[in-house]
């Protein structure tokens, strides 16, 4: 039944594929149909190249013939943030800035996918260069949360998100600085895993802060994201930061029964929305239920997260976007006299306005005079959040937290407020200071928008944040879970 | 004049940038070299495209941990990078990366030998300490061409090693003489080639001057980017000569960056201290805190040459060279080491040795290679032993007929001339050329006698015998006559000595 294949899991597409009652082309063709009924709509993709798609899943289905499946995701699409290099394609980040750039070379990501004969499905949105957590900040257009058209999918990696609860994709990867891929995923009832800082080359991945980003994957099921991040993790050495495949975070751990989860002290009064507190609550009680030991850690550092994350973050993103100057690529400005006033004018111009407070703010944290008391203090923070974190994951193996305080907003409800806006990643920032794996799990709803738990452990225990994962969505309804458009 | 007017002292701190020898970029895996179309060497982390990262050279390190062992420097268990933020067209980033807080090299010295009273004399030796030396990246170029302007991103990403020296220098000579001395360390290391003529050295030029036996350092100007040891030379001069004048007329020196118009031979303003760039240096994220094992430091130790000075010195009181000749001779490690080859096939005359090399051999290939001076720049063409016929063991045994009598001096110069063009064994062109010396005793003493009896030298004789020394050579000349030119002329000195004693 061609026309429900776009509700099916990447491991159902893959049995299928792999039965011979499919072909990628079949897939793809039907998903290109939704794309182009959707899309306008929800607004997931920024480029789709139909006839690349096509050929992709042609070679495929012939390797698969000729008995060269590579595994599987072979003839699987997986939709790609726009911030990931994959050559030949468009390389925006969302801005006007690389609005015309096509990446003359693939991400590590990029090459991965090929290699496991996964087909690389068109371009997702985002916010401006992975800044925001509602996809308003894309220079490009708009995406809109799938569960409900007026609200935001959360971001930066909305598109990712919206893309797999719209039905358009069954994987997507998205990019995680402070919550990226798990705060849409809440929002928008899929998984999203932020991997271990260092397990996924970053080769590729457009930097926005370097010790704090990584690519991860998002998908429908728990399933298929641990599916998906399999074919990523590999061994890289175009990125020193990455330290390869971990059979410790790869291998399916243990009994998730016997999984002791801390609950973070005060975590649940932070602002959080009845029934986001209510639907987690609820994860709680089931853990206990099904035998996990639960207990209350202390973690008395985590207010220093957001204002730490937000010195270290925009301190990097001040240097790592430098290079947009419009010497070499990207936007240039018409304007230009000299040089450095070409520069000056094509970076005012490529430029929105959260990527300029960001740029701004991370320049000062960083000018003499004032490192000391910003920059180098933030990174003394950040050690401590470490440190707090990591001994409290001696005595647990899982933090489990809200995803989101509260459900998705109204598109333009915080847009004039960024304050209250990076209050979004309060939950989920302090995984990427202290480069811990950190899963979204959908786990009910507030009214009719999704809501999500969150699960934190220590370095490579992705195993075990799967297997948690799992044992949920086995009693529960919401996996595959998409919304009616 | 490179002295300052006595009562004033300067003080001069340097820091040397130098392009390592590497085949690859510093952070990229793209080859480098001179003479490229514009951007032809470049790839995607060249050229900071987006999503690119940093791999750090293994060799880049490698060179510079060298360069450290090589100076005596203390190689630190870690080092990492920094980036140091600006915007310049040049830099493909907008930042560099750079070592600020964990170099790769900390401490050691360079000894310098200052010029002598001539030629023949050995000059004054003195330690010159060095700060710190840190690994880089260089950055494109950038140059304008009518109403725009074009940048050339094949010099970004060349590793740089930066040599920081403590304010150690106290004239332009001593200046001059470090420069000379650190090319040839890094020559002679493999570390760095050092052709200032391709850019491969340039240098920042910090000078101040206070009055002499005053301890506190005056205000210093940076000169930038010098890229010949003359104009190092030249700026010293110059911009002592104007701090002297501005401190003598009462007014202050400004702690500014400075220029150098080498066709001008002066000096201007870049920018003064209130334009200084913040440069919010912070620890790159990208390259993790690198580990430099003992393993690796002790391999490299291997590698380290015998220091330039130590080796003059061993030549000079071991194998009792003249100064002139070992200063030559330590110039260039190849030509250093081909020296010792040939002294090695004939250990007893290190000197005749050391004269035809340092003279004849040099410059008959410097001649063949068209070069003005041999050594003239042992870093930017060191004299190519490679192409040389002559090896070693055969200079040695031309040396050694010599030593032995077989042939004299003079003819040895002609044979050394043959062996130069052909590559031809000494003995074989001695005999070729019937060049054999005449030592047979009986035989001379026989014609020695026969010229005595000669009316003709009858009044040579007697001056000789009534004192005139030199009386004694126009008996020389027949007998040289009657053997063809080929009797050995000590023989004939000490016969003739003999018979008319």
């Amino acid at each position: 039944m061609a026309d429900a294949l776009h509700t099916l899991s990447a491991a159902e597409l893959g049995r299928r594929l792999a039965a011979g009652t499919l072909t990628s082309r079949a897939l793809c063709e039907a998903l290109i149909t939704r794309y182009k009924a959707l899309n306008e709509t929800v607004g997931a993709f920024t480029h789709l190249d139909q006839a690349d798609v096509l050929a992709q899943a042609d070679a495929s289905d012939a390797r698969r013939k000729a008995g060269q499946g590579r595994g599987p995701l072979e003839g699987i699409p997986v939709a790609i943030k726009d911030n990931i290099a994959v050559k030949g394609q468009p390389l925006t980040c969302s801005s006007k800035m690389l609005a015309s750039l096509v990446s003359p070379y693939d991400s590590h990501v990029a090459e991965r996918l090929c290699a496991v004969g996964a087909i690389l499905y068109g371009r997702l949105n985002m916010d401006e260069f992975a800044m925001g957590s509602s996809t308003e900040n894309s220079a490009l257009r708009k995406t809109f949360n799938p569960w409900d058209l007026a609200r935001i999918p959360g971001g930066s990696s909305g598109g990712s998100a919206a893309a797999l609860a719209a039905g358009l994709v069954p994987l997507s990867l998205g990019s995680d600085t402070g919550g990226s891929i798990r705060q849409p995923a809440s929002h928008c009832g899929v998984v999203g895993l932020k991997p271990t800082y260092g397990l996924i080359s970053r080769f590729g991945l457009v930097a926005f802060a370097s010790s704090l980003d990584q690519i991860g994957p998002m998908a429908r099921s728990i399933e298929d994201c641990e599916l998906l991040l399999n074919a990523l993790a590999s061994a890289d050495a175009r990125d020193m930061t990455c330290f390869g495949p971990s059979d410790r975070a790869l291998t399916p751990s243990g009994d998730a029964k016997k999984l002791r989860i801390g609950i973070p002290k005060g975590f649940l009064g932070k602002g959080v929305a009845a029934e986001v507190a209510a639907a987690v609550n609820a994860a709680v009680e089931f853990y206990r239920a099904q035998g996990c030991a639960i207990s209350e850690v202390e973690l008395p550092s985590a207010d220093l997260a957001v204002p730490t994350y937000y010195v270290v973050a925009t301190a990097e993103a001040s240097s790592n976007l430098g290079r947009y100057d419009g010497v070499r690529y990207g936007h240039r400005s018409t304007s230009a006299g000299t040089p450095v006033e070409m520069m000056t004018a094509s970076r005012s111009e490529g430029f929105g306005p959260e990527v300029k407070r960001r740029i701004l703010l991370g320049t000062f944290v960083l000018s003499a005079g004032y490192a000391d008391a910003y920059y180098v203090r933030a990174l003394r923070a950040r050690a401590k959040i470490r440190s707090e974190y990591l001994a409290a994951l001696a005595g647990v193996d899982v933090l489990l937290t809200p995803t989101v305080p509260t459900p998705a907003f109204k598109v333009g409800e915080k847009a004039s407020d960024p304050l209250q806006l990076y209050l979004e990643d309060i939950f989920t920032i302090p995984a990427n200071l202290a480069g811990l794996p950190a899963l979204s799990v959908p786990c009910g709803k507030s009214g009719h928008l999704p809501v999500g738990f969150h699960l934190v452990g220590a370095p490579l225990s992705e195993a075990k944040l799967l297997a948690a994962g799992r044992l949920f969505e086995a009693a529960h309804g919401f996996a595959h879970q998409q919304a009616a458009l | 004049m490179s002295t300052p007017p006595s009562d004033w002292e300067v003080v001069i701190g340097l820091e040397v940038h130098v392009q390592l020898h590497t085949r690859a970029k510093v952070f990229a895996s793209s080859p480098w070299g001179f003479g490229k179309e514009p951007n032809e060497q470049v790839d995607p982390v060249v050229l900071g495209l987006p999503g690119t990262l940093p791999v750090v050279n293994r060799e880049a390190v490698e060179k510079s941990i060298l360069f450290g062992l090589v100076v005596g420097a203390s190689v630190p268990e870690h080092c990492s990078w920094d980036r140091k933020n600006y915007f310049y067209p040049d830099n493909p980033k907008n930042y560099q990366l750079t070592q600020k807080d964990f170099p790769v090299v900390v401490g050691g010295q360079v000894e310098i030998e200052l010029p002598g009273a001539s030629r023949n004399v050995m000059g004054e030796h003195k330690f010159i300490r060095i700060h710190h030396a840190h690994l880089e990246e260089d950055v494109g170029k950038l140059s304008h061409a009518g109403s725009g302007s074009l940048v050339d991103y094949n010099r970004a990403g060349v590793p740089l090693l930066e040599i920081v020296t403590e304010p150690d220098l106290r004239s332009s000579a001593e200046a001059e003489a470090f420069l000379r001395s650190l090319v040839a360390m890094l020559t002679q290391a493999g570390v760095a080639d050092c052709d200032m003529e391709k850019g491969q050295l340039r240098c920042d030029c910090n000078v101040s001057i206070r009055r002499r036996g005053v301890e506190k350092l005056g205000t210093r100007t940076e000169t930038k980017n010098l890229n010949s040891i003359s104009s190092v030379r030249d700026t010293v001069i110059y911009e002592t000569a104007r701090q002297v004048r501005e401190l003598e007329a009462g007014r202050s020196i400004t702690q500014e960056t400075r220029g150098w118009n080498a066709e001008l031979g002066r000096g201007y303003v870049l920018r003064d201290k209130e334009d200084a760039h913040d440069y919010r240096y912070f620890p790159d994220p990208d390259i993790p805190t690198l580990k430099i094992s003992r393993e690796t430091v002790a391999r490299l130790g291997k590698l380290v040459p015998e220091n330039l000075y130590d080796r003059q010195r061993r030549y000079v009181d071991k194998l009792g060279l003249p100064y002139t000749a070992a200063s030559v001779l330590v110039n260039a490690r190849a030509l250093a080491e081909w020296f010792e080859l040939a002294v090695a096939a004939h250990p007893t005359n290190p000197s005749g040795i050391a004269n035809l090399v340092a003279n004849d051999l040099l410059r008959d290939l410097a001649a063949s290679a068209g070069n003005a001076g041999p050594l003239a720049d042992s870093a930017a063409a060191p004299v190519s032993l490679s192409s040389c016929l002559i090896k070693p063991a055969q200079l040695a045994g031309l040396v050694k007929l010599t030593d032995d009598g077989v042939i004299s001096k003079q003819q040895a110069k002609e044979v050394f001339t043959e062996m130069f063009k052909s590559g031809q064994d000494a003995a074989a062109i001695v005999d070729a050329k019937g060049l054999r010396q005449n030592s047979d005793t009986g035989e001379l003493e026989k014609i020695v006698q026969e010229v005595i009896a000669d009316p003709a030298v009858a009044k040579s004789i007697a001056e000789y015998r009534a004192g005139n020394e030199k009386a004694i050579n126009a008996l020389k000349g027949p007998i040289m006559k009657r053997t063809q030119g080929k009797a050995n002329p000590v023989l004939i000195d000490q016969l003739l000595r003999k018979f008319l004693a």
